[in-house]
């Protein structure tokens, strides 16, 4: 299983949870990995939470569906009640403490890691950016990808109507990994 | 159109429109139903703008009768629907198949019985594989377990289709439909000349004999010797079978399961051969013409089976038949309404192992 990486992303319809994991998706593939993306789709999309499984892989994959995930981002704390129990022992979990009060992270069992994605978001002028800053993170802790690979991407999923909002993106990306760069 | 080789990250309802389009298609005759949704959405946007035809119909029989016509015509043509709206679309097929018309159906399933949900469930396997229409037929049943497979195998239904003169079916289910994956394209086939005369189909008789396509043969002695015609066209198409061995060589016991549930089953046999269990995994692909015989090659070299599903046990009959002379089956089946993980798969694999856990 060399190589062998799954997350779920997770959190409030609307965070843009399932752009990011697209992104990954995107950069996995452009990095000659084999990926997986599966979204939950469905009456859940509307409202509630929203969240997406990534499976990254130098092997095929098997199942795209994953029961204990080996990394969680938890955009919100819902996310992070419903998937941090399950996440594995020893597994990284990127927590928006923006929103979510670090005491309910699992620090005995996980490699848990605060990011104050919103906040960050915010001084790059756009709070809406928080998923980039959360995905930079998760790149920087994980090595899935190399992170120049991921910001490429942005050109692939952000449509050409929102071009202009890449190199902003590309910031919050890079101001991710910062946070979390050791 | 596609580029040759060029690769995209794209859903497997995508990719199979992608490779019907790709495959020379030049009618869709559909329905709305999730989880297939995104199959006529795109073909909508695409055929009409490659000057071919989409046309939503005023109901699931009437796109499978529309297929039906455009079959007679000999051009590629297809419809899609997800399992409430297959079944409604199985008199056209039954049709299709006594007439010997060349017509794709892809069902992207979901939970059942009656409108059930719309998540993945393999519910349809009977109706797929039995003929889920009356009267006595087969047509042939692609089950593919990737997205790149979705985009292969229905380029094959449509050389089939014509191959054989007979409806095929891709079946997949929302799993499939719904995941993304790197897509490898191939060539873009050019459609079929609709004047073309392929020697039976229908394009305006001008100065030949006139055709009729139909499936009533009430002469005596018609009908016998039409359907002991299909049955040998049946089994002559055991030679186009397809399957995925995975680690079988050594194996104690096979794990024998289609489309997703193989995948997913997949990762299973690879957590527990790490643990030295020795799991094997056969993935039928065709599920008509089912992959007997390579079933029964297994069978006689001392493999015990296990067979996987994702409904109440179906594929696991056909299992039993092929490798009825050396050994049996064992079944589990995961209940359409969970979706299952590869941690299900665990303990019904060591049970069958005889470990005792």
């Amino acid at each position: 299983m060399s190589g062998y990486q799954d997350v779920i992303v997770a959190g409030f319809g609307g965070q843009g949870v399932m752009l990011i994991g697209t992104l990954l998706a995107y950069a996995a593939m452009e990095d000659g990995q084999n990926v997986t993306y599966l979204p939950v789709y469905g009456p859940e999309m509307r409202g509630g939470t929203a969240n997406c499984t990534v499976v990254v892989s130098r092997e095929d994959i098997g199942s795209p569906i994953i029961r204990l995930p080996k990394s969680l981002i938890a955009m919100n704390r819902p996310s992070l009640d419903k998937f941090q129990p399950r996440v594995k022992d020893g597994g990284t979990v990127v927590i928006n403490s923006s929103l979510v009060d670090m005491d309910l992270a699992d620090n005995d069992r996980l490699r848990t890691v605060g990011v104050p994605a919103n906040e960050i978001a915010d001084s790059l002028g756009n709070t809406k950016m928080a998923n980039m800053v959360a995905i930079g993170a998760y790149v920087q802790l994980t090595s899935v990808v190399p992170l120049e690979v991921i910001k490429a991407s942005l050109r692939k999923v952000i449509s050409p109507n929102y071009a202009k909002m890449i190199p902003a993106n590309e910031k919050a990306i890079h101001a991710g990994a910062d946070a979390v760069r050791g | 159109m596609s580029t040759t080789g060029e690769r995209v990250l794209i859903k497997g309802n995508e990719a199979i429109c992608r490779g019907a389009v790709d495959a020379g298609c030049q009618c869709f005759f559909g329905y709305p139903i999730t989880p297939q949704n995104d199959i006529p959405e795109y073909m909508s946007k695409v055929l009409p703008s490659l000057g071919r035809a989409f046309v939503q119909a005023e109901s699931e029989v009437a796109a499978a009768n529309m297929l039906l016509g455009a079959a007679a015509c000999g051009v590629r043509a297809m419809t899609s629907s997800s399992s409430p709206g297959i079944s409604l679309k199985q008199e056209a097929i039954s049709y299709m198949a006594g007439t010997e018309l060349p017509a794709v159906i892809v069902n992207i399933s979901r939970g059942g019985p009656g409108l059930g949900d719309i998540g993945p469930s393999q519910g349809d396997y009977f109706q797929a594989v039995k003929g889920g229409g009356h009267g006595d037929y087969r047509q042939l049943v692609l089950a593919p377990g990737t997205v790149q497979e979705a985009y292969d195998l229905i380029r094959k239904a449509f050389d089939l289709a014509f191959a054989y003169r007979n409806p095929v079916m891709v079946l997949g289910d929302a799993i499939i439909g719904q995941m993304m994956e790197p897509v490898t394209l191939g060539s873009a086939t050019t459609p079929t000349n609709v004047d073309q005369d392929l020697g039976w189909n229908l394009q305006g008789k001008g100065q030949r004999h006139p055709r009729l396509l139909k499936s009533l043969h009430l002469t005596d002695g018609a009908l016998a010797g039409h359907n002991i015609r299909l049955r040998d066209k049946y089994e002559s198409m055991e030679r186009d079978v397809l399957f995925d061995n995975f680690l079988v060589d050594d194996a104690e016991l096979i794990v024998v399961a289609f489309g997703s549930i193989g995948r997913i089953a997949k990762s299973t046999i690879r957590a527990l051969r790490a643990s030295g269990k020795k799991v094997g995994l056969h993935r039928p692909i065709s599920l008509f013409p089912f992959p007997s015989q390579e079933l029964d090659r297994l069978a006689a070299s001392g493999k015990r089976f296990l067979t996987i599903e994702h409904n109440l046990g179906q594929m696991v009959e056909d299992v039993r038949l092929a490798i009825r002379k050396h050994a049996d089956s064992d079944f589990y089946g995961h209940l359409p309404g969970n979706l299952p993980t590869p941690e299900d798969f665990e303990q019904p694999i060591l049970a069958a192992l005889g470990v005792r856990t």
